[in-house]
């Protein structure tokens, strides 16, 4: 693997991390963060997603007039999400119960966006795939160290698998009431940036 | 960026092109999908109403063989309690409760519906030498946020309770949501619904109920909305505008 791939495909993870540098896709970060299980799934569907926006969009990037590209890449994104929800609603009924609304949200999601102007208009379609699957790496990468905490310290259990045994079942771990909510997620993330940030100063925005 | 790809004619054909591929892409994995899609639904529900009927651990792997040989659904008409014809398979209780010809508006609506569906799918479940059971009785209330679903298991008095299973809700997680725990759950079998003058008695107790009170069932801590819809919800489907008729035809013997 050249240096260059490299950089494209696993940049994203921590050097240019879509959620903890641009600060992209934190809705749904907080959404679906409640286990780890979900985190998982929803990772997966964006990294798809993006992957596949990204290389269409490339494929046809010289052919899209530009007074209607967001308009077309829009639509390209839409279908792709709606696939992954009819296919995940087939394929694994539980966990599309569960992320419902999320997923048919990740059309809204930035990241997927942002990589198909940001990137994908301007580069071939092999690198743009990588892009894609890259940034969907970075998410996820937040989405699972986010979900690690709520879903053990929320919970107990991480993917589901009991870790600190609940009061309520008997054992002698009560669970954090924050963390089983939504927002907890915000602090999580302050947290990650702030750390990422320690290790990697180049991150900080000079002022 | 070349000046031949701005023309009207030429924007509005791409724009054309990519409707029709997007269009086609999203159609073949809606309708290819669908008769797996279907499936799992008919699955989902099918293993809800076996564990409401405590028969999940029996069941094992074959939800379907085991819910074939062993649950006959009925459709019912809840004003009158008396089974009538109709698909209990296409039967959709949520698109029912939202036409106003198919619905009405309950008089008492302690279960927070504003419309209640007129017909309902009641499932009876046998034992193997074709015994009856389990009553498996749907029902659907308000909790904190949104209706929440679910199956209530009845032993055939119809009083004794066998199981209560939410399928379907969207309670607080560790809060509302503990309505799906096991331990919770498990305070269920054996309770009465309703007292010996045949009043409906079944209550959710705050701070726990008494040893040997057989009609309080614990509150869930710090879920008091969510433990007075269970209660209100129960209360609603037992008492006349709900499955009342069913079960006073029911106990009279007049399904058979």
């Amino acid at each position: 693997m050249s240096s260059d791939t490299k950089k494209v495909l696993f940049g994203p993870v921590v050097d240019n991390n879509p959620i903890a540098l641009q600060v992209l896709g934190v809705c749904s970060a907080l959404a679906v963060t409640s286990s780890m299980a979900n985190a998982l799934v929803m990772s997966v569907a964006v990294m798809l997603v993006t992957a596949f926006s990204n290389l269409f969009i490339s494929i046809i990037r010289n052919q899209i007039p530009s007074s209607v590209r967001i308009i077309v890449q829009m639509a390209i994104i839409a279908s792709l999400v709606i696939v992954v929800d009819q296919v995940l609603k087939a394929f694994s009924y539980q966990l599309s119960k569960e992320l419902s609304v999320y997923i048919g949200l990740i059309i809204t999601n930035c990241i997927v966006m942002g990589r198909a102007e940001a990137f994908a208009m301007k580069e071939k379609p092999g690198v743009s795939f990588l892009d894609g699957i890259g940034n969907g790496l970075g998410y996820g990468a937040v989405l699972m160290v986010v979900a690690f905490f709520r879903e053990l310290f929320g919970f107990g259990t991480l993917f589901g698998a009991e870790v600190l045994p609940l009061i309520q079942n008997g054992g002698w771990y009560q669970g954090n009431g924050l963390l089983v909510l939504p927002f907890s997620s915000f602090f999580i993330i302050g947290l990650i940036i702030w750390a990422v940030r320690q290790w990697k100063p180049e991150q900080v925005e000079k002022d | 960026m070349s000046s031949n790809k701005e023309t009207f004619g030429r924007t509005l054909g791409f724009v054309l092109v990519i409707c029709l591929v997007c269009a086609a892409l999203v159609s073949i994995a809606a309708v290819g999908l669908k008769p797996l899609q279907q499936a799992n639904k008919l699955l989902d529900k099918q293993t809800k109403i076996l564990e409401a009927s405590g028969l999940l651990a029996d069941a094992g792997k074959d939800i379907v063989g085991t819910y074939n040989k062993r649950v006959i659904a009925k459709m019912i008409d809840l004003k009158t309690g008396t089974i009538i014809e109709g698909d209990v398979n296409t039967f959709d209780e949520r698109s029912d409760s939202r036409d106003s010809a198919k619905s009405t508006k309950p008089a008492n609506d302690i279960a927070g519906l504003s419309r209640r569906a007129d017909h309902a799918v009641v499932y009876l479940v046998k034992t193997e030498q074709g015994q009856l059971d389990t009553i498996v009785l749907p029902i659907v209330g308000s909790g904190l946020w949104d209706l929440m679903y679910g199956f209530v298991g009845l032993a055939p008095d119809l009083n004794t309770v066998k199981s209560v299973v939410y399928s379907d809700l969207k309670e607080t997680p560790g809060l509302g949501a503990e309505v799906l725990n096991p331990k919770w759950k498990a305070l269920w079998p054996g309770k009465k619904m309703y007292n010996e003058q045949g009043n409906i008695a079944i209550q959710i107790v705050k701070g726990g109920a008494k040893k040997g009170d057989v009609h309080g069932v614990d509150a869930l801590s710090g879920a008091t909305l969510t433990s007075n819809g269970v209660q209100r919800t129960l209360h609603f489907w037992l008492g006349d505008e709900g499955y009342g008729p069913f079960i006073a035809k029911f106990r009279n013997g007049g399904l058979n």
